[in-house]
């Protein structure tokens, strides 16, 4: 699985995370059923547990309304444990969480199983504008040259008994980002200089195009196919 | 006698916000020649670099590599030029802008319109001229100052430069480094410019020198001839580290 081809990875998880949003979150079985099948692969992928959930708390602030909803609303009132929720509200924020949570792990997956790099390339070969994927492909590159240069002013700053602890030092903090921005923005102009010394006109290298066998493609597939086959179940299901 | 590798004619230039840095440069660097562009800060040792391959455009004098014209009007002729002067500038994380290594070698053939296994073997062959070859595949930001500098010479020497230009190639390099690049550079069988403040990494790699102070060449001639004379070197604020002597 680390090493189907980025793009494809991409589409895959792409099209997984639009089945999982499309399935009404009253047919819950589903859920399930997606949440097992996510899991079944984490392990084919040989990821590790831990680091699946220690990742995904980069969704909480964002499932943090989500979580409020079923309290503030209007209309049919229910009662789960000591509370009493809305129960619009209820449906609606589960929705958001369920889907979150389930959207959130599959980027997991793709970036744990995917380098940067890679992902950029998947990119490229998606037909995401040039412009796009070279602006990302620098700031990958750069990111920790910027970060070193912080990481430098911080130290120096703190050699001489700078210590940020309140809103009175936001004013040398706000110095300090200014200096860092004026740093990265000449940075900027020399790598420009560099890539035209040696003849850069506004392309960069790119990969040949290369071809992939239909067994490539079912194997990246199958992952959102699953998923497809557990919404239509779904769907069956409701009709009867 | 040959076409020398680099011809420099009353070259001047100023500023957009008027500061005058060059008056009149004339310099003339034979084929295989390898000179050290020796000056103190502020001299225009930069400014000059710039325009031996057309960053800056040339207002005053001329400059011809190879014998061909550095026009920046003419972008035919400047791609051409910018494959035969070959910059090593002094930060290599400026140099070093593409995700790895070996994208970053193949970045200056790639646009001369090499592809394929042409520009592969490019690559392999730049790379091993640095003893940087089994990095190939590795980010940029995973090696160590001295790699990075060595890789930035490998991107320049890929394209096949007439001249190899380096700005500051010594400065921050601990002095193992600083002796293995002595090494590659003394290997190169190329023309070389050095601009540099190390005056002993001058004598070791550069058989000649030349001085610019206040945008004008104030002397030309053998290194050890220039290094040797005190006065010269006190009048242009360069100076021998302590302890060092050349006899």
């Amino acid at each position: 699985m680390h090493s189907l081809p980025s793009h494809l990875k991409i589409i895959a998880a792409l099209a997984f995370i639009l089945i999982v949003v499309s399935t009404p979150v009253t047919q819950w079985p589903a859920f399930i059923a997606y949440f097992i099948w996510l899991l079944t692969v984490v392990l084919i992928a040989k990821i590790p547990v831990s680091l699946l959930l220690k990742r995904s708390l980069i969704e909480i602030p964002f499932v943090f309304f989500a979580i409020l909803m079923p309290f503030f609303g209007s209309g049919e009132k229910v009662q789960v444990g000591p509370f009493d929720l809305y129960r619009e509200g209820l449906i609606a924020g589960s929705g958001i969480v369920v889907k979150g949570t389930l959207g959130v792990m599959t980027a997991i997956i793709l970036s744990t199983s995917t380098t940067a790099r890679e992902i950029l390339r998947g990119l490229e070969r998606l037909k995401l504008p040039m412009l796009m994927v070279q602006i990302a492909s620098f700031m990958l590159r750069y990111v920790n040259v910027v970060n070193d240069e912080m990481e430098r002013m911080k130290v120096a700053r703190e050699s001489r008994g700078f210590e940020a602890t309140g809103i009175k030092h936001w004013k040398v903090l706000a110095t300090a980002a200014g200096a860092l921005f004026i740093r990265s923005y000449e940075r900027g102009e020399r790598v420009h200089l560099s890539m035209l010394s040696r003849g850069y006109e506004g392309v960069l290298p790119q990969e040949h195009q290369y071809k992939i066998n239909g067994s490539t493609w079912l194997a990246a597939m199958v992952y959102p196919l699953v998923a497809a086959l557990i919404f239509v179940a779904q769907l069956l299901i409701g009709k009867m | 006698m040959n076409t020398p590798s680099l011809e420099i004619k009353e070259l001047a230039f100023a500023y957009p916000d008027g500061n005058q840095a060059l008056y009149g440069v004339n310099l003339s660097v034979q084929q295989g020649e390898r000179v050290a562009l020796l000056g103190p800060n502020g001299a225009g040792k930069t400014t000059l670099v710039m325009h031996m391959n057309g960053i800056h455009p040339t207002s005053h004098g001329s400059i011809h590599v190879a014998g061909q014209l550095v026009d920046s009007k003419n972008k035919e002729s400047i791609k051409e030029i910018r494959a035969k002067v070959g910059i090593v500038f002094q930060d290599p994380d400026d140099q070093l802008f593409m995700p790895t290594v070996g994208e970053d070698v193949a970045f200056g053939p790639y646009n001369m319109g090499k592809r394929g296994a042409d520009l592969d073997s490019i690559v392999d062959d730049a790379l091993n001229l640095v003893g940087m070859l089994e990095f190939k595949d590795r980010p940029p930001h995973h090696l160590s100052f001295g790699q990075r500098r060595r890789v930035a010479v490998a991107t320049v020497l890929a394209m096949k430069p007439e001249i190899l230009v380096l700005d500051e190639p010594s400065s921050n390099l601990d002095p193992a480094s600083r002796r293995e690049l002595a090494d590659i550079l003394r290997s190169l069988d190329i023309t070389m410019v050095m601009v540099t403040h190390d005056l002993p990494y001058a004598y070791e790699l550069c058989a000649r020198s030349v001085i610019l102070k206040g945008g004008v060449i104030v002397a030309d001639g053998s290194t050890h001839e220039i290094l040797t004379n005190s006065a010269l070197l006190a009048a242009n604020r360069l100076e021998l580290p302590v302890g060092f002597s050349i006899k």
